[in-house]
């Protein structure tokens, strides 16, 4: 799994691309944390190249988003989502512990 | 009905995908529908090798898959422990972040993307979860 990481002024932007599943999922986990135990709370998670995302993934993004979170000190967003995988999300009533922004400029731009 | 059997590891999991989206599209399921099928059965099979099977490389997944006039069936088959749904904890969705756990969410992702879903165990067949999918 390749994993970018590109930082902004005010925030991160992690990326990576194709299937996010059991397998690699620690892989995307170890990344977040690395960059959360720097001080990185401003993170967008760009979507742009993810065609699939299983449970294991959610949770990573979940685990991230509650320590981002914490004290308010800043959130993980979610930037250009394949419209399958957000119907999915919304399907199973997730959708809601993220915000969602159709470009990385928009999701940048929003911290 | 075609039939086709898999290695009980994490790295297979793609395979297995592609065997099901090639068998849903040819159903005629549309993108999410499609998406909705990949999905439970990436979930499905992730529960088999990490709770029936309890690690990798420990047994076979058995994947067939029907597809008739009203969508799609798919049967995932396993030698592992047998699995009992209702001692699995179901997820607070819709409860705060803080709230939520991971315990549980592959198979309450299974359920709310699934038109059915049935559990079976029997010593002779192991664990079957049939998966139904309906198109629109």
């Amino acid at each position: 799994m390749e994993i970018g990481i590109t930082h902004y002024k005010r925030s991160v932007v992690v990326k990576t691309q194709g299937r996010v599943d059991g397998s690699n999922a620690p892989e995307l986990k170890e990344a977040f944390k690395e960059l959360t135990d720097k001080g990185e709370f401003n993170i967008v998670f760009d979507m742009s190249e993810v065609n699939f995302m299983a449970s294991a993934g959610w949770w990573v993004l979940i685990d991230a988003q509650k320590t981002c979170k914490q004290l308010n000190r800043g959130e993980v967003v979610l930037a250009c989502i394949d419209k399958s995988i957000q119907d999915s999300l919304s399907l199973v009533g997730m959708s809601s512990y993220f915000k969602a922004f159709d470009d990385i400029t928009s999701a940048v731009g929003s911290f | 009905m075609r039939k086709r059997t898999f290695p009980g590891r994490l790295d297979k999991l793609a395979d297995i995908s592609l065997f099901v989206v090639q068998a849903a599209e040819e159903a005629g399921l549309d993108d999410s529908g499609v998406y909705a099928v990949e999905l439970a059965v990436d979930e499905a099979a992730t529960n088999i090798i990490e709770h029936a099977y309890q690690g990798e490389d420990r047994g076979e997944i058995c994947c067939s898959i029907e597809v008739n006039r009203d969508g799609l069936k798919v049967i995932l088959q396993d030698w592992g422990n047998p699995f009992d749904p209702k001692k699995v904890p179901e997820p607070t969705l819709g409860a705060s972040l803080e709230k939520i756990q991971s315990s549980g969410l592959g198979l309450f992702f299974i359920r709310k993307l699934m038109d059915e879903v049935q559990f079976e165990f029997s010593k002779e067949k192991g664990n079957t979860i049939t998966l139904v999918k309906r198109r629109k």
